[in-house]
């Protein structure tokens, strides 16, 4: 089995085993109602951890999605209310924006090799500052569109609702898991996860790809940011603070290699879900404060770091072991 | 006359103000394996990779067929039909054998990658070379022989006209060398040109055509091959003439002392064999076999890297345990390990500090060496070894191949070491630096140093040894002694079944 796999299993491992316990204990737990709840609250997340699967493969970080999701919420919203424009103009304006503002960082980090850690830091000063400059408080979208849109819902057997944003954020990682493991762009994320130096040496247009891994991961902020102003009907300037974190957490429990170079989006899928697991729980059991989320996610986030050394080392003396002659009689 | 592929005129390249190469030009013609020779330093690397866009020039002119080219970075070079294998063999670790053979020119279907066809293309390409890999593995699972060959097959099948290789034998067998010229010389036949760096003089007379020989970032010149006698290329490379190093044998005569250390039942399973090893006092013994006959193997064991699940270990007569190589270390023990950009080079500290750390390690941190300490100790050893640098506060990253290599070696000859192992001393090594080195290895020997040299340079093997071990599928097959070593007895040897022979 090869050791790259590890930590998706685990991850599948961990998720499978959590919930048949849980569901043990409240058997309600098992229905497409809680799925399609889950899905619908985390969608926001979700579809800015695709974003942020990309960047870390690639080794890099993204620190100014929350802000970016803030920026798209309200941008959508004053856009609407107090332009009048059309939903779908706001949004393509929108996502239009975002993306100018991810390939510049892009751009900075490659050009002026400043760390994507700096770059993005002053990216998510920025962004919440520019959205604190649109409004400080927050905008209410009353829009026919918003309605229309919150009327699609797929009905699951068992009765649960697969809802528009539920359905959009499983529909950007069938996008996110195609790009990554089948275009030309994800092997190019994953050749700069594993040496940048390498590489630039083979051709790999080192460029485009960190430019364009940043303009994926603001686009996708940017659409996070439209899927929660759908959720609340509102742009809320300090939305989504902290958010990037959650996202990174989601990526790296997903078995995603923080050093980039390893991992795969469906892993991140499972990260996602994991994480709204836990807060269903938590509302299930009713006794527990919210921040056992936090401390379970901590205790996760530690685990599977720990685990990630391990295996790093384990796969380095794995290599050893195996015979150079393995299949070739004459080296 | 045929008109050059790819000509290259008044080449002038500085890093800062260190100015690398001055004036140079090389013309390569359709057909025609072109080595390119040089000292350490001398700036071949550098050349190539203004050649194929990863540096830019300051000044000069590429044509290609005759029009001038400009490439922008290695993937325009690529497009142009220049295939290159970098000295440092740069693959991604982290993705697949097939996708490294690939990668920026996968097949498509529908827009998406095909990895069917990737895979199936990619068996077919390293078929030619003999290599039968599972090509969907990663490719850091595989040995730095196999990601080399893997680089070679790349380039190759990229390279349309041009086919630029540098030092893609070092770390291949004889065996794997003459496959590799095998493909060369069909390639030769189909009209490619061919740019062939190395250090071993031997393959330059075997395949190559002409040479073109750089000395201190200045072209000596160019001639063909047939009318260039060996000592008039070496004194053309090294600006003087030397004695022939060939000839040279420092291990015959010696007469080992005292039993150092002594290694007995010492095994770990998959790796080696039980195997007992007496070193004595003054004593070089040298270990060949193929690739894969676990010759890194005996040499990570022995140098505390790997544990043994058996064996016990005594240093002058008393019992030792190697839990990590510090405990090594502080018996006296030496390493320079064979892939030294991943085990032996600290790229960012400067010369100095690599010279200085294994001494340092020893002594203990709480006895720091004093600056004073360690600039002597850089210096002494940056002229002993003509280790081409700006100064000892370069840092190491950016010294050439061959001269990171003798920083590692000075690195564990600083550490006086009693017992000091080899893993491919002279891998990229110039002629000049290679005969210093043994002068040097020898006069440690004769201070009572005991060594161990890994090679697969069988001339190397024979050149410097007293005892020679001749490893086989992971166990030691046979030994020569004195006069019985010659590269013939250990060939023979590596071919012939299990069988100690003793003199
Ligand atoms: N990136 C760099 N920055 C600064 N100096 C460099 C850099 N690359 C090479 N040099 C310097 O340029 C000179 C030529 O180096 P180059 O790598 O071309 O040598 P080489 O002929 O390939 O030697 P070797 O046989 O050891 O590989 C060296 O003195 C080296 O220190
Ligand atoms: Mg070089």
């Amino acid at each position: 089995m090869n050791v790259r796999y590890w930590p998706l299993i685990a991850t599948i491992t961990i998720f499978v085993v959590a919930y048949a316990l849980a569901v043990m204990q409240f058997p309600a737990l098992f229905s497409t109602r809680v799925l399609g709840n889950l899905l619908t609250d985390n969608a926001f997340l979700g579809v800015a951890a695709v974003g942020m699967t990309f960047v870390i493969l690639s080794g890099g970080i993204d620190l100014s999605v929350g802000s970016v999701i803030a920026f798209s919420g309200v941008l959508v919203a004053v856009l609407i209310s107090q332009f009048g424009l059309h939903p779908l103009a706001a949004f393509a304006i929108t996502l239009f924006v975002c993306t100018c503002f991810g390939s510049t960082m892009g751009a900075m980090i490659h050009y002026l090799e400043v760390p994507a850690f700096i770059v993005t830091l002053a990216g998510m000063f920025l962004a919440r500052g520019v959205t604190f400059l649109l409004t400080q408080d927050s905008i209410p979208i009353n829009h026919a569109f918003y309605d229309w849109v919150r009327q699609f819902y797929y009905v699951m057997p068992g009765g649960g609702r697969i809802t528009f944003n539920g359905g959009l954020m499983l529909i950007v990682f069938l996008v996110g898991i195609v790009l990554a493991h089948r275009t030309r762009f994800g092997s190019y994320v994953y050749a700069l996860g594993g040496n940048a130096q390498s590489a630039a040496l083979l051709g790999v247009p080192v460029a485009r790809t960190t430019i364009g891994v940043y303009a994926v991961s603001s686009f996708l902020a940017g659409l996070s940011g439209i899927v929660y102003s759908l959720y609340t009907s509102s742009g809320y300037p300090l939305a989504a603070v902290g958010v990037e974190l959650e996202t990174i957490a989601a990526v790296v429990i997903g078995g995603t290699l923080l050093s980039g170079g390893v991992g795969f989006m469906f892993g991140t899928l499972i990260g996602i879900t994991i994480q709204g697991m836990i807060q269903t729980y938590i509302v299930f059991d009713g006794t527990l404060s919210s921040w056992w989320t936090k401390i379970v996610i901590g205790g996760l986030l530690f685990g599977f770091i720990v685990m990630q050394r391990v295996i790093v080392a384990a796969s380095k003396r794995d290599w050893r072991k195996k015979p150079y002659a393995q299949s070739a009689p004459s080296l | 006359m045929p008109e050059p592929v790819l000509s290259a005129a008044h080449i002038d390249k500085s890093f800062l103000d260190n100015k690398v190469l001055d004036d140079v030009g090389i013309d390569l013609m359709p057909g025609e394996i072109h080595a390119l020779l040089g000292e350490n330093g001398a700036g071949k690397s550098t050349l190539i990779k203004i050649l194929t866009g990863a540096y830019t020039h300051d000044a000069g002119t590429i044509l290609l067929d005759g029009k001038p080219v400009h490439p922008r970075d290695t993937k325009h070079a690529q497009e142009m039909g220049v295939g290159t294998v970098y000295q440092e063999v740069n693959l991604l670790p982290n993705m697949t054998v097939a996708e490294n053979l690939y990668i920026g020119r996968q097949p498509l279907k529908f827009g998406l990658v095909d990895n069917r066809k990737m895979e199936r293309d990619a068996r077919a390409l390293l078929s030619r070379y003999q290599l039968n890999v599972d090509v969907g593995s990663q490719l850091d699972t595989y040995s730095v022989a196999v990601q080399q060959i893997v680089a070679i097959a790349r380039a190759v099948d990229i390279s349309g006209k041009v086919l630029i290789l540098d030092e893609p034998t070092a770390s291949l067998d004889q065996h794997e060398v003459e496959v590799l010229f095998g493909i060369l010389q069909r390639l030769k036949a189909d009209g490619l040109a061919i740019v062939f760096i190395t250090h071993f003089l031997d393959q330059v007379y075997e395949i190559a055509d002409r040479a073109t020989v750089l000395r201190n970032g200045r072209r000596v010149g160019s001639r063909a091959m047939a009318d260039l006698p060996r000592m008039d290329l070496v004194t053309m490379m090294l600006g003087h003439a030397i004695a022939d190093t060939h000839a040279l044998r420092i291990g015959g005569g010696r007469q080992p002392g005292g039993l150092f250390a002594s290694f007995k039942d010492y095994a770990l399973a998959g790796k080696a064999a039980p195997f007992d090893l007496d070193l004595h006092e003054g004593e070089i013994v040298g270990v060949a076999g193929l690739l894969g006959s676990g010759r890194t193997e005996m040499a990570r064991l022995l140098f505390g890297i790997d544990r043994p699940d058996s064996g016990e270990l005594t240093v002058k007569g008393k019992p030792c345990k190697l839990r990590e190589p510090r405990d090594a270390i502080a018996l006296g023990f030496g390493f320079a390990p064979e892939d030294r950009k991943v085990d032996g080079i600290l790229g960012d500290l400067t010369v100095r500090e690599n010279i200085a750390i294994a001494l340092q390690a020893r002594q203990g941190w709480t006895r720091p060496l004093s600056q004073k300490a360690q600039v002597d100790l850089a210096d002494r050893f940056v002229r002993a070894l003509d280790i081409r640098t700006t100064g000892i506060e370069q840092p190491v990253k950016f010294l050439s191949g061959g001269n990171q290599q003798k920083v590692v070696l000075a690195r564990w000859l600083a550490t006086n070491p009693k017992l000091l192992i080899l893993d491919e001393p002279t891998r990229g090594i110039d002629v000049g630096a290679h005969a210093e080195i043994i002068r040097m290895i020898n006069s440690l020997c004769d201070q009572g140093m005991s060594l161990l040299v890994i090679s697969s340079e069988l001339d190397e093997i024979v050149a410097y040894s007293s005892r020679v071990l001749v490893l086989r599928d992971r166990a030691i097959s046979g030994e020569l002694r004195g006069a019985h070593i010659s590269v013939g007895a250990i060939v023979k040897m590596i071919a012939m079944q299990p069988e100690v022979q003793d003199a």
